[in-house]
């Protein structure tokens, strides 16, 4: 009998705690810099009573689940940790909620993010998501093999001199590759790789017309050299290497030359790299055609329209992003190891000049990215290694798979390149953009 | 005896969890169809209304689709034959009195707790990776060049994975089988002077023609829808290389975000699926009759 008063007290508490409690769903990707700031959130908890529920996944299964939940209006999620291929196409869907607020907000100083990024997260004007780390792609390399086949690396190589040094430093004996590159299929894998390396070929991927153009010599010329760079320089299984396996590779001094995101600069110098002492960097080679076969990405925070906490989404979208996160992660982790690539002020800092080497080269990779002109030829697309239209994940991820293949031998490169036209040009047609 | 009463008693109160049972299988299956039917991307909310049959051209008319349907049978086979002979042979070797035969069935048995993505990981990372699996370590303390299994050899490797999980099955069903065979018949074949070899033809084999039947009808099933091994290991590549259909229904239905299509692709297996299971229970299934 005083068993009813009790239960009713103890539901209404449970209920009055859970409406005054606020509690954000978050969905991040498993990177280091993400790790890290689920580690620091619980400061913004004490600081705004603002509870974080975290979702943290592996890159492929967090693009399928967000896209799966905004697509169908899911509502699982209050903050969405998207790139700058799904920024803006959600946002002309209607499937973001702008950033006003951001805007507004002189402490925030969004006129402190790196051109380039911003305008890869905005749409006619106005931010869709906040950009908690950038990237673009270069040459990280070994001074000491690079001396050894006494040969030095410029600041802004060509494709012929790193072909020349990759088969100069190749030691197979000691077990040691002249270059290791993206081989694994996947439209962020190989093909981010292999998009930005076609640019500066003066290869794309759609005409203005939006016909595939793999059938064209431009990327003949692209994936032979890639091949052949491969065969001669290149570790075995490389079709299985993505970024990951290819950093464990390069910190365990297998590598010779490795040309990657600019992010992977504070891993191969730093405490898990076997030769750290040794890693110089360069800008990703070019073909003298004016375009450099190196990418632009970040990694960004946004909020999806059918979440029913925008305003405390934004508020930690604030928080993670702001210059005092970068302070925040510099007093406890070092500024070497603050998020890179989306602030103009951080390469400014002399602090984070004397800690990070890489700084410099990041920055002038992330500034030579154009996604609006990312090649030689006029093209109908936005997007440096991407194409900003809904359809290029699958497409991509098609043609990843095909020259995968050529990479492992399983097909030639004609082979590849036919059937990867046929398919772009099957899905190009079923999508409507060829009539 | 039942009585008609008792009998319309036991269908009224079955009838629920009949429905329920019916409604769980029909429900998503009369969905796939519908969906089969309709222009649906995820990623493209201008693709709406009724598609007619340009979703199965579509899926049919992929390039991959042939040899999706070839390596799907490939699979299926390869892995039978494996765990089919496998089987017989553990079994036979369980079947004989050893000292710890208990802890030793266990261990058999134990990869088919496994779960499979876990499976494929393992094989994957600890046995063949050609550079740090167990194997290419065994293929160098040999001098040899370590192989590159899931880009040189992708349907092999998967094969592999596959059967070394059902191995395990196969010899459960197939030791029972054996131990339900009777001494005595065994020792007259002996006494009359048939060898081993005859034993095992013609006593051992027909005695275990059943459980072998149960053995393929069963794993077929499960078979042609291999998928988390594929999905962990190689991806459905290179290229096509180890693309069954049921990673063809997911790269369309999923990773190209076709909802249309894919649901399409899910229609096809379902059909494939059906005739296989048709023509086996009419080929290996005259064996259950007796």
């Amino acid at each position: 009998m005083k068993l009813t008063p009790i239960l009713v007290g103890a539901v209404s508490l449970a209920l009055i705690t859970s409406a005054s409690a606020q509690t954000l769903t978050i969905a991040t990707v498993n990177n280091g810099d993400m790790i890290r700031m689920q580690a620091l959130s619980s400061a913004f908890t004490e600081e705004t009573g603002i509870e974080l529920n975290w979702v943290v996944l592996e890159e492929n299964t967090l693009r399928q689940n967000v896209t799966t939940d905004i697509a169908t209006n899911g509502g699982q999620y209050d903050v969405m940790t998207i790139g700058t291929y799904e920024a803006p196409i959600w946002a002309k869907q209607g499937w973001l909620v702008p950033l006003d607020g951001l805007s507004a907000d002189a402490e925030y100083d969004v006129d402190d993010l790196l051109p380039a990024i911003r305008g890869g997260l905005s749409v006619d004007g106005k931010l869709y998501a906040a950009p908690f780390y950038g990237e673009s792609s270069m040459v990280m390399y070994r001074k000491d093999l690079m001396e050894k086949a006494g040969l030095t690396m410029p600041d802004a190589p060509t494709w012929e001199f790193i072909g020349e040094a990759a088969r100069a430093m190749t030691d197979r004996d000691a077990d040691i590759n002249g270059i290791c590159l993206r081989g694994k299929a996947g439209w962020g894998e190989n093909m981010a790789f292999l998009t930005a390396m076609s640019n500066s070929f003066g290869a794309r991927w759609f005409d203005e017309t939006w016909t595939p153009q793999f059938d064209q010599p431009e990327w003949k010329a692209t994936l032979d050299t890639y091949l052949s760079l491969m065969a001669d320089a290149g570790p075995s299984g490389a079709s299985s290497n993505g970024f990951n396996e290819n950093l464990t590779l390069f910190q365990q001094g297998k590598c010779g030359m490795w040309i990657d995101a600019t992010v992977a600069a504070s891993f191969v110098t730093g405490a898990d790299s076997t030769v750290a002492e040794h890693v110089g960097f360069a800008l990703a080679p070019d073909n003298g055609l004016g375009k450099r076969g190196n990418w632009l990405w970040a990694w960004s925070l946004a909020i999806p329209t059918s979440s029913q906490n925008a305003e405390a989404a934004e508020q930690f979208i604030n928080w993670a992003t702001n210059k005092d996160y970068l302070a925040t992660v510099a007093a406890s982790e070092g500024w070497a190891n603050v998020p890179p690539g989306t602030r103009t002020s951080l390469y400014e800092n002399a602090e984070y000049q004397a800690a990070a080497p890489f700084a410099k080269m990041t920055l002038d990779s992330i500034n030579s990215a154009d996604p609006t002109q990312p090649t030689v030829k006029p093209v109908p697309y936005v997007g440096v290694q991407f194409v900003a239209i809904p359809e290029f994940a699958g497409i991509a991820t098609n043609v990843g798979q095909l020259f995968s293949a050529a990479l492992a031998g399983q097909m030639s490169a004609d082979d590849a390149l036919a059937q990867a036209q046929d398919a772009a040009t099957r899905d190009m047609t079923r999508a409507g953009y060829i009539k | 005896m039942a009585t008609a009463q008792t009998k319309t008693l036991s269908r009224i109160m079955m009838a629920p969890a009949v429905l329920l049972l019916l409604l769980w299988m029909i429900v998503p299956l009369v969905m796939t169809i519908w969906f089969s039917f309709q222009n649906y991307s995820l990623i493209n909310p201008m693709m709406t209304g009724f598609a007619g049959w340009a979703n199965y051209v579509y899926v049919i008319g992929d390039p991959s689709f042939t040899q999706s349907l070839i390596n799907t049978l490939i699979l299926v086979v390869g892995v039978l034959l494996i765990t089919v002979i496998g089987g017989t042979f553990l079994a036979l070797l369980l079947d004989q009195p050893i000292w710890g035969q208990g802890i030793l069935r266990i261990i058999v048995i134990s990869p088919f707790f496994v779960m499979p993505p876990v499976a494929a990981l393992i094989w994957k990372n600890g046995f063949m990776h050609p550079g740090y699996g167990m194997l290419a370590h065994l293929w160098e303390f040999f001098g040899l060049q370590p192989v590159d299994w899931f880009n040189q050899y992708p349907l092999f490797s998967v094969i592999v994975i596959v059967a070394w999980q059902w191995l395990p099955f196969a010899t459960l069903i197939l030791l029972t089988a054996l131990q339900s065979l009777s001494e005595e018949q065994r020792e007259a074949a002996e006494m009359d002077g048939a060898n081993a070899i005859n034993r095992f033809y013609f006593i051992i084999m027909p005695h275990m023609a059943r459980s072998i039947t149960i053995v393929i009808l069963i794993q077929t099933i499960f078979l042609l829808g291999i998928f988390a091994e594929i999905r962990v290991t190689t991806g459905g590549g290179p290229g096509y290389a180890s693309t069954n259909i049921a990673f063809l229904v997911f790269r369309t239905g999923i990773l190209s975000n076709d909802i249309g299509a894919g649901s399409a692709g899910g229609v096809v297996a379902v059909i494939i699926a059906n005739i296989v299971a048709i023509f086996l229970m009419r080929a290996v299934g005259k064996n259950l009759d007796a």
